[in-house]
């Protein structure tokens, strides 16, 4: 049976400047407080980081001879590393950082809603083409579909601003959407976005 | 369907630094001293 020496005597040959019997506690207790860590933090890097800070903590402490042998050396590396994992989750609530997992993408829910370079490219190129495929209807049409269109209003400020009925603004954007059309198919004319 | 709500099981894993780490922490526990004057105490770090 192997012997193992304890805590307390290692946490004392270290005190007396024996930096192996440090290299043992680490390894020692490296499961326990890291899956203790990596339980609460849940992110492997984020676990490193307290563990090492954990440990630089327990290192100055002990070489600076504040180390009080009250209790066991496991439990008091154990309560520094937690207050480690609050002051984590205190920094991380200011500035909170969201990682995505196989279940949920956060980039499924926001996005970016402008269009990349080459679609925008595109839809100038569209928007170009039809202001002058709408140039060759005629201005009655245009009138009405632009005023629809482009300045948003409904057909009933339609036929109050040009003096016709409502039915007549009606069929003019009904017959302004059928000419452009035509007028589209007549010169083979591929509207995509 | 019916959607699941319930949370993936956080099965308790159990992990292990890296050996860097423990080499670092080691090697920095090495360069320490700690210097005391006058009832201060100073850190230095002796790489």
């Amino acid at each position: 049976m192997e012997l193992q020496i304890d805590d307390s005597v290692l946490v004392k040959d270290y005190i007396n400047g024996e930096e192996k019997a440090l290299e043992i506690l680490i390894h020692r207790h490296n499961q326990r407080i890291t899956s203790f860590i990596y339980s609460k933090v849940m992110d492997r890097d984020v676990a490193e980081d307290i563990f090492q800070d954990t440990f630089i903590k327990v290192i100055k402490t002990l070489k600076k001879g504040t180390y009080s042998e009250e209790g066991k050396f496991l439990p008091w590396v154990m309560r520094i590393a937690h207050n480690l994992i609050i002051d984590h989750f205190r920094k991380n609530k200011r500035m909170p950082m969201f990682q995505g997992t196989d279940d949920f993408n956060i980039f499924s829910v926001i996005g970016d809603e402008k269009l990349n370079a080459e679609k925008q490219l595109i839809k100038d190129q569209i928007d170009t083409d039809l202001n002058m495929l709408i140039e060759e209807l005629p201005e009655d049409q245009k009138e009405v579909l632009l005023m629809r269109i482009y300045q948003d209003m409904s057909f009933k400020e339609i036929s109050e601003n040009t003096g016709v009925s409502i039915n007549t603004a009606l069929g003019r954007m009904r017959y302004a959407l059928i000419n452009l059309r035509k007028i589209i198919d007549k010169h083979n004319i591929i509207l995509t976005n | 369907m019916e959607k699941i709500y319930s949370q993936k099981k956080l099965g308790c894993k159990l992990v292990k630094v890296r050996p860097e780490t423990v080499q670092f922490l080691v090697q920095y526990s090495q360069s320490l001293r700690i210097v005391e004057y006058k009832n201060l105490q100073f850190e230095n770090n002796l790489n």
